[in-house]
């Protein structure tokens, strides 16, 4: 019984760590019509910049998320404005691009950390656990899923209730028709780079107590995100919503039951997905 | 028309007595090396040069074919059985990797086969019982055809040789015939196609398979080539390789992946001798062809060769052309 | 009409979310009739006619081609049933030659276009075909032209000529005298005067005095509504064509 509990709680962490990496993606990719492959190396780089002032410059847990996140977000501001926004129109050009640039950032990342993991300690306020039901849980987990939970009524009410938000929806929906009303279409996709570089920066150092930083993880986490999206629609919140905790399931109880063929249980939902229902459950446009 | 014959006559002379000229083992496994890859390059080519079709998954049936192989050796199937045996699995596994993929065109293919080969390289890596997860599988021997055994350099290039030119062959024939066009037709126009009469799904579907069975043949020989197959084979990097040196050498053109492959190949490793990181530089070359040479070579070189010819004898540089407004 | 009508649409109707594109359309064209279709921009022309070559999928109502019920029939279907039509935007294979352009159109209808095997290059019964519809719009002395190396006249008659190679029943033909020169229209003008009798063609037109010659009935458009049809006096003497054009 407690078994399926901790799998549960795991899978809601994994979900909320998911939410934040492919809400990102999935705005990305419902404006720009482009799946960033670069996405997971900026999960790891997040992790790997947020891990690096953490310990060894010796800055608060909290702030050197913060901080890796805003770095994060530069650097994907810099993808964007000087490298894809050259290839304006030819969608295909930029996510071959996007793609060359995961490939350096991997190595670059194995040339400055070195090929071993690092384990980034749980900050001290959250080391123990809470007893809920007769059960322990890690504090910490608990702590991921509510700060993923803020985070996603803050995005909600940027998308509802903002102009910005507004104009992404805009843009979401129907891009040419954003700029026939004036939608400054490409400063919005800076805008919205960034913003998911942020978010998976950010989702990188606070998963990283889980997960640790290990090369490697930006080729584990960006099929997730991919599955999410397809899941559950691209450009749509409730669409990563949903997905994210769809697929921490998927990839908590698959691992548990059918190790050998966890990968196989995690895709087979979006298989079907595709095959019924191509723009995911809460998509405006097929991929 | 006549110099084009002459040259890939001398072309094919060249190979052929490779081993003979080059005389280092070292060098005439490079070859062999290049003519595998500038298969599966050619078999990518068919979908993404010709289909307007880019797969990130293709790696994936160049692994399938190489563990199926692989397996069927390993349970006492003869070389002969594992081949056919693992081909027609790779067909099989086309078949549904293109039913998935072909669910969508454009980017959303591009996203499909990155995860349907995602699938493949988990099923390599985590499914311990068969594939001997990141361990991979050895295979003990090389085949001996007729008797005469490839264990060494020189024949295994010679009998890679002759698949690679049975390849080109094929599929110089498939591009020129009018299926070939047809398939290129639903790249540059597929409503219109659709409007003409052609069953631009079905002509696709085909397409992959026959793309497929490509990347397959390219696989077992990788397979016999190392004698061994591990996940490292079907990473999303295996896939960018090769669409990398499909693109380099230019898409939709017979020669550009060849190019594309003999470049890859060489530059992987002399790379590898000095420089470790080889990701990067694949990842720079490819940040660098897209957005600087996104014909590739080969076009690109027949576009300045031709202009250079055009100079040497004096006629005006082209004129600025009526340019087609895209639909 | 005592014979089926060649084409005809039933209450057809196709709505983008709140954009209804075609409402209740009906109409029928006989057999061998000219049919002009005119209407201001954004009235749901070209839209009617994606919808009746299959490219687009209506929400409601039938169409139906000498009374067989081709409403599910798939678009590559109804060319081999005999329709064929030409497209507002130039959408020509550009890299090839348009002796290859014409020759793609003849394949489209024939087993030909399963064959991996032999060089489509030596098939000469398809390829002379091909040269004797460009003849029929005079290009055939340019068959070896790339397609981005031809004005867009002549681009414009290889459109028709694609079309007119598959031999159809039912010609459609979108705004194909779009951006011509005088000299250009006359023979677009010509090449369609000479279309035999048997072919029924269906044309939308925003050139008036071309298109009302060619004109034998006219259905008006308007927000994807039929608002008048007749012979070209009818409409043309009808008070609701001013009130469309006009506005008043």
């Amino acid at each position: 019984m407690s078994l399926w509990i901790v799998l549960t709680v795991n899978s809601v962490t994994l979900g909320g760590l998911l939410f934040l990496l492919s809400t990102g993606f999935s705005l990305i990719f419902g404006l720009m019509r482009i799946p960033n492959l670069t996405h997971g190396s900026l999960f790891m780089l997040g992790g790997y910049f947020g891990a690096s002032l953490f310990i060894w410059a010796g800055l608060n847990f909290w702030v050197a998320a913060l901080a890796a996140a805003l770095l994060i977000a530069a650097f994907g501001g810099l993808i964007e404005r000087f490298l894809l926004r050259r290839l304006a129109g030819n969608e295909l050009a930029q996510v071959l691009v996007t793609l060359g640039i995961s490939l350096m950032v991997a190595d670059l990342c194995l040339v400055v950390w070195t090929g071993d993991p690092i384990s980034v300690a749980t900050p001290s306020l959250f080391t123990g656990f809470a007893h809920i039901f007769g059960v322990a849980f890690p504090l910490y987990r608990l702590v991921i899923i509510a700060i993923a939970a803020v985070i996603a009524i803050a995005l909600w009410m940027l998308l509802d209730r903002t102009r910005l938000g507004a104009m992404i929806r805009a843009g979401v929906d129907d891009r040419d028709m954003a700029r026939v009303v004036g939608i400054h279409v490409s400063k919005l996709f800076t805008i919205v780079f960034c913003l998911g570089a942020g978010l998976a920066g950010f989702a990188g150092m606070i998963g990283s107590p889980i997960l640790t930083v290990y090369p490697g993880i930006d080729s584990d986490m960006l099929p997730l995100a991919l599955v999410v999206v397809i899941l559950g629609g691209t450009g749509s919140l409730l669409g990563s919503l949903v997905g994210s905790l769809v697929v921490g399931a998927l990839y908590n109880f698959g691992q548990a039951m059918f190790p050998e063929l966890a990968y196989f249980v995690l895709f087979l939902p979006m298989v079907i997905i595709l095959a019924l229902r191509p723009q995911g459950l809460f998509g405006r446009h097929a991929p | 028309m006549s110099v084009h014959k002459i040259a890939i006559g001398l072309g094919i002379l060249c190979l052929a007595t490779l081993p003979w000229w080059v005389g280092n083992s070292y060098y005439i496994n490079i070859s062999s090396q290049i003519l595998l890859y500038a298969i599966f390059a050619l078999g990518v080519n068919i979908l993404a040069g010709y289909g307007g079709l880019v797969s990130l998954g293709h790696a994936g049936l160049f692994g399938l074919s190489a563990y199926a192989a692989a397996i069927l050796l390993d349970h006492g199937a003869g070389h002969l059985a594992a081949i056919l045996g693992a081909l027609a699995i790779t067909l099989a596994g086309t078949a549904v990797f293109a039913g998935l993929s072909l669910r969508a065109t454009g980017i959303g293919f591009v996203m499909i086969t990155l995860a349907v080969g995602q699938v493949l390289w988990g099923l390599a890596y985590r499914w311990l019982s068969v594939t001997n997860g990141d361990n991979g599988v050895n295979v003990a021997s090389r085949p001996a055809p007729f008797g005469i055994g490839l264990d060494d350099a020189t024949p295994f290039y010679v009998t890679t040789l002759i698949v690679f030119l049975l390849t080109l062959v094929a599929v110089a024939i498939f591009v020129r015939s009018p299926f070939g066009a047809s398939l290129a037709g639903t790249r540059d126009q597929p409503r219109r196609m659709e409007a003409l009469g052609y069953h631009v799904w079905l002509i696709r579907f085909y397409a992959c398979l026959f793309s497929g069975l490509l990347s397959g043949i390219a696989g077992l020989l990788f397979l016999y080539y190392n004698e061994f197959i591990s996940p490292q084979a079907i990473t999303l990097t295996a896939s960018a390789e090769v669409l990398l040196m499909v693109i380099s050498g230019g898409a939709g053109t017979l020669l550009g992946p060849i190019v594309g492959a003999g470049l890859l190949v060489v530059m992987k490793n002399v790379a590898s001798a000095y420089i470790e990181r080889w990701n990067f530089v694949l990842g720079a070359i490819f940040v660098a062809i897209v957005i600087l040479m996104p014909d590739g070579l080969v076009p690109g070189t027949v576009r300045l060769t031709r202009r250079a010819l055009q100079a040497m004898r004096g006629s005006r540089p082209d004129a600025a052309q009526p340019r087609l407004e895209e639909p | 009409m005592t014979t089926a009508p060649a084409l005809e649409v039933k209450d057809l109707c196709k709505a983008f979310g709140g954009l209804r594109v075609a409402s209740n359309i009906n109409f029928a064209v006989a057999p061998g009739e000219r049919r002009l279709i005119i209407g201001p921009n954004g009235a749901g022309k070209t839209t009617l006619f994606n919808l009746i070559t299959g490219e687009m999928s209506p929400n409601s109502g039938s169409i139906h081609l000498f009374g067989h019920d081709i409403t599910k029939t798939p678009s590559r279907r109804r060319a081999h049933l005999g329709m064929a039509r030409t497209y507002q935007i130039i959408t020509l294979f550009a890299r090839d030659t348009i002796l290859r352009n014409v020759t793609l159109a003849l394949v489209g209808l024939s087993q030909l276009r399963w064959n991996p095997l032999t060089p489509l290059d030596r098939e000469h019964v398809v390829i002379e075909r091909a040269r004797a519809a460009l003849a029929r719009v005079g290009l055939d002395h340019i068959a070896h032209r790339r397609v981005s190396e031809t004005s867009y006249g002549e681009r414009r008659r290889v459109e028709i000529a694609m079309a007119l190679a598959q031999n159809p029943k039912v010609l459609l033909l979108d705004e194909p005298f779009a951006g011509l020169s005088i000299d250009e229209r006359q023979d677009v003008h010509r090449t369609i005067l000479a279309i035999p009798r048997e072919v029924t063609i269906v044309m939308i037109e925003h050139n008036m005095d071309v298109a009302l010659e060619f004109a034998e009935r006219i259905t008006l458009l308007h927000f994807g509504e039929v608002i008048v049809e007749g012979t070209r006096k009818d409409v043309v003497d009808d008070p609701r064509t001013r009130e469309v054009y006009l506005g008043h």
